[in-house]
């Protein structure tokens, strides 16, 4: 495989990574794009020193060819999935070991909410009540 | 000196996040266990591809510009440092991002804490 078709499927991956495999949805989050500018930014500027300098070389025959500050844009999407993987792993881990955050969306929880409407009662009913605003405050 | 190019790319990048760490409290390098873990799947995954690319010689390394000391399969040391020092520099912008602007990434330990819906 190319350079090219190798850094789409990173990026790709790493898309995944954050919305299907772990669930954290930073790409939907204000903080994770604003902190991406800045990183992108940094990135630019080392990795603009490497290629500039030619301390790493390409095959131009793996990439498009255009470039941004010396790199092939391919670096681009290579930088997005290093950072999108990393981060979205960071946020996960600090989601260990505290209350289920996205209830809602978990196969565990909605066979729990599955057995409770199964088995209705006044002390079901009243908590399924009461969590409704909760949850659909808790689901991002 | 020359050869020492890449590791002093390396070296800027952690010394120039580091006052993120001393002072925003970004409380990264002070979470080692969270933070080795949280660099881990991006070190491994992109190392492999580095050296797949190696080996393809989809890229190079000038070797005057680096120390010369090689890793298994032809992998430069600074090539290891940087799947390292480049997901870390990730973490603690955004880590700094968070702390100065307050906006949540949830993982907040308050679960209910950002209702109102416009927080994203």
């Amino acid at each position: 495989m190319t350079y090219t078709q190798l850094a789409l499927l990173a990026a790709v991956a790493a898309v995944l990574a954050d919305t299907v495999l772990l669930r954290t949805r930073l790409l939907g989050r204000r903080l994770f794009w604003t902190a991406y500018a800045i990183v992108l930014g940094f990135q630019l500027v080392t990795n603009g020193i490497l290629a500039g300098r030619h301390v790493v070389s390409y095959d131009p025959a793996v990439i498009l060819g255009p470039r941004l500050c010396f790199a092939p844009v391919e670096d681009l999407l290579f930088g997005f999935a290093m950072v999108t993987l990393t981060l979205s792993t960071w946020v996960r881990l600090g989601q260990r070991g505290r209350p289920v955050r996205n209830a809602g969306h978990s196969r565990s929880a909605r066979r729990r909410a599955a057995a409770a409407r199964a088995r209705p009662g006044p002390t079901t009913a009243s908590r399924r009540a009461s969590g409704t605003d909760t949850r659909r405050s808790s689901t991002r | 000196m020359a050869r020492l190019t890449y590791l002093a790319v390396l070296a800027g990048c952690l010394l120039g996040t580091l006052p993120l760490e001393l002072w925003l409290r970004t409380r990264v390098y002070a979470r080692p266990r969270r933070w080795l873990l949280a660099v881990a799947p991006a070190f491994v995954l992109f190392t492999a591809w580095d050296l797949y690319a190696i080996a393809r010689r989809h890229w190079w390394y000038d070797p005057r510009q680096t120390t010369g000391v090689l890793l298994p399969g032809r992998l430069p040391l600074e090539e290891a440092l940087f799947f390292l020092v480049v997901p870390t520099c990730a973490i603690l912008a955004f880590e700094a991002v968070r702390a100065v602007l307050g906006w949540p990434a949830g993982d907040e330990p308050d679960a209910d804490g950002d209702c109102g819906g416009g927080t994203r």
